[in-house]
């Protein structure tokens, strides 16, 4: 066991999987010699040579698209997109063609390939560099999104997704990478040394796909979340003294619904967090999904607390980023009704 | 001086219907003109030749100049024969489109050499990546049968790929031939990535790249140039310019008073321009690029060179926007009619054995449409189980499509 940052979690687990499997290959922008811009292949390219970890043209849809080639020949691309908001030049690639070449081909040809992309925001990185698009892949029949909030998830999560035969769209909380941000920009930064989830095996293990987990316990009503907002919404709880079970989705789609059911069930009370924009986000579709499943074991109606529908303001930063306050409040509503 | 107000530039064709269109704008060389440089020439020095024309056959049928290949006279009869069972293939389907026995189709009535003569230049375990108007990479091939070809364009229950694609976007793995999209343009650099791929694990394979002139607009063309030049990828990017993307003139996409090959060598990659209605210049020049690609080389850009005879598609009506008799005035004539030409000019071919292959092959596609129809079709209700509607998006079918799986049964 070692202690590592959700950075080195990352970085361990393709350095698993390149030593493991010779199909593995990774590649992007700033990627290869220089191991990134937030140093998550820092050393691999000394480690495992420039053909298989190398750097790309700074071109979203050339990234993607070759990674689809290179799938379809027998490797396991693990490419990197630098933020989440520069994905959108790989729409046509990753929503018309990795999502759909197995359905399409009948199974001729397939796209096992992972596309990272830090996203989220708390970093002060503006409109461009703050985004939370996951609800534009969960809408994509094929694609599995995957969001770890903590480094022993971040490493399993990731080797589960590459040797994963479906493509993986798997989003890193950029604001997680260094340490259990909880949402209080004010106060001193924590480490992942000081969290516990930062006890990473050195080895080879998955985290499952599709797999929730009740990241805290509790009794009074069920928060469903994920990244970020897992560990906001836990300094809510402690805040309120509401005894929230705080679900932490990890995989967004395809999703762990018995998890969910069985916690507003026994909880009775449910708020959805996401840090992304409200109107069509994947809240809305996690509220139907309480609606259709649970409507009669509530006392309450489902919150919803999320980012505001306005682009990612870089003054206005903490006014978007759905803090522990906003979340607190939400968990109040849905207590005192 | 006054220069006067701005105006915008439109392209347009030289004729529309009614006229005659000129066909100048094409810049053709005579065969035999354009030299042959070595497979390690530098990309730089194939400048010309992204403007020129490569051309083997003269007006007369002979074979002339530094391109002509060296090629055995059964692969040549091969080429034509797999030629025309491809014309007679388009022919009979647009007929079934119109009896309504498919959906749709799309043929390519005068590009029948690009396809045959560049698919008798790879080797096994190549891989090609299409557009819809290859078929003719399948056809050449004795391995694919030409009733499950049918079975998959009439979506029925023999349809390998199970009624999820329109007719003609085949997926054949196991002849090289990558499942085709539908989108334009995405497969180019997707082929690009499986070249890298081979050179990755130190194969031999080679890839082959398919776009049309239209679709070269896209940003995944000039994407895949660059990641192909970047990685010296072994890839054979071709870009079949024949002259109309639906209505839309190859001016319009980019090619007035320049050409689709010169966009290779200004990405650093060799480029060739050639005559796409003869059959030894596609095999000559694919061989070359072929070999450059295999030698670690890096990529080639081919500018074939045609003229969409048919219209874009069964829904298409092109009397409407280009001369009705277009064809009979393209310069560099039938692929078809010159093979014929060169084969009997040399002794290998006769009127005679023409038209016993012609009839036969007719009747051979016919039987096989025949055959294929009693499979039944989607028009008939003769579709693959609704439970397939959700199998193959993901590997393993997840809860949430078991559940709408239930519910369709349901209903």
């Amino acid at each position: 066991m070692a202690t590592m940052t959700m950075i080195q979690a990352l970085r361990s687990a393709m350095d698993v999987m390149l030593e493991r499997d010779d199909n593995v290959v990774v590649y992007g922008q700033d990627v290869g010699y220089f191991g990134g811009v937030f140093r998550c292949t820092d050393g691999l390219q000394a480690k495992y040579g420039s053909s298989r970890v190398f750097d790309a043209p700074i071109s979203e849809g050339g990234i993607v698209g070759t990674a689809i080639g290179m799938a379809a020949y027998g490797l396991r691309p693990v490419v990197e997109v630098q933020f989440a908001d520069y994905f959108y030049p790989a729409s046509d690639q990753i929503v018309s063609e990795a999502a759909r070449l197995r359905y399409r081909s009948v199974g001729d040809f397939t796209a096992p390939i992972t596309i990272r992309m830090p996203c989220g925001g708390g970093i002060y990185g503006g409109q461009t560099h703050s985004q939370s698009p996951e609800a534009l892949f969960t809408h994509v029949c094929g694609l599995r999104t995957v969001m770890p909030s903590n480094p022993y998830d971040a490493k399993g999560l990731l080797i589960a997704s590459i040797e994963n035969d479906d493509p993986v769209i798997f989003l890193e909380p950029k604001r997680l990478y260094n340490g259990p941000f909880d949402g209080h920009h004010d106060k001193p930064m924590v480490p992942w040394s000081a969290h516990p989830t930062s006890e990473v095996p050195e080895g080879h293990y998955v985290v499952p796909l599709a797999s929730a987990a009740v990241f805290k316990p509790g009794t009074d009503l069920t928060v469903i979340t994920y990244g970020t907002m897992v560990f906001v919404s836990e300094a809510a709880a402690r805040e309120t003294g509401i005894d929230a079970e705080i679900i932490d989705l990890r995989s967004l789609w395809p999703l762990d619904l018995p998890t969910i059911v069985e916690s507003v069930k026994k909880t009775r009370r449910c708020v959805v967090v996401h840090e992304a924009t409200r109107t069509s986000g994947l809240g809305a579709e996690l509220v139907s999904l309480v609606q259709e499943h649970c409507f009669y074991h509530l006392e309450a109606p489902i919150e919803r607390v999320t980012g505001w529908d306005t682009p990612y303001p870089h003054a206005l930063e903490w006014a978007y980023f759905p803090g522990p306050a906003r979340v607190a409040a939400a968990m109040q509503r849905a207590m005192e009704k | 001086m006054n220069p006067g107000p701005l105006h915008l530039h439109v392209p347009e064709p030289s004729a529309r219907p009614g006229h005659e269109t000129d066909f100048s704008y094409l810049h053709l060389a005579r065969a035999g003109e354009a030299r042959r440089p070595a497979v390690d020439v530098s990309p730089v020095d194939t400048s010309d030749l992204a403007y020129t024309l490569v051309r083997v056959l003269d007006d007369d049928g002979r074979a002339v100049g530094p391109w002509a290949p060296q090629i055995a006279t059964d692969r040549l009869r091969h080429g034509l024969r797999a030629m025309m069972k491809m014309r007679a293939y388009d022919a009979r389907m647009l007929i079934a489109q119109r009896q309504k026995k498919i959906s749709f189709y799309m043929q390519c009535l005068g590009e029948e050499a690009i396809a045959v003569a560049h698919a008798l230049a790879l080797q096994p375990g190549d891989m090609c990546f299409p557009t819809y108007r290859q078929q003719g990479l399948l056809l050449v091939r004795d391995d694919i049968d030409m009733v499950e070809m049918m079975c998959q364009a009439m979506s029925n229950e023999r349809d390998p790929i199970k009624g999820r694609q329109l007719p003609l976007l085949h997926s054949y793995k196991r002849a090289g031939f990558f499942t085709i999209s539908g989108n334009l343009a995405t497969q180019f650099v997707q082929a690009v990535g499986w070249a890298m791929a081979s050179a990755i694990k130190g194969d031999t394979k080679i890839a082959s790249a398919w776009i049309g002139d239209g679709a070269t607009a896209e940003s995944d063309f000039h994407t895949a140039l660059t990641f192909a030049h970047v990685y010296r990828a072994p890839v054979i990017l071709n870009v079949v310019n024949n002259q109309w993307a639906i209505s839309t003139f190859q001016a319009i996409a980019g090619g007035e008073a320049t050409t689709f090959a010169a966009r290779g060598v200004g990405c650093g990659i060799a480029s060739l321009r050639v005559d796409g209605n003869d059959f030894l210049a596609v095999h000559a020049a694919s061989l070359w690029a072929a070999e450059r690609a295999r030698s670690n080389l890096g990529p080639t850009l081919i500018e074939w060179i045609t003229y969409r005879a048919g219209a874009h598609s069964t829904s298409d009506d092109p009397s409407r926007y280009r001369p009705g008799d277009d064809w009979q005035h393209f310069p560099l004539g039938d692929p078809i009619a010159r093979l014929k030409q060169h084969l009997i000019g040399i002794g290998a071919w006769s009127d005679k054995e023409n038209d016993d292959t012609q009839k036969e092959l007719d009747a051979q596609v016919a039987a096989a449409l025949k055959e294929a129809e009693r499979y039944g079709s989607l028009l008939d209700g003769h579709i693959p189980p609704l439970s397939s509607m959700f199998e193959d998006v993901y590997k393993d079918m997840p809860p949430h499509l078991r559940e709408q799986m239930r519910q369709a049964e349901a209903t």
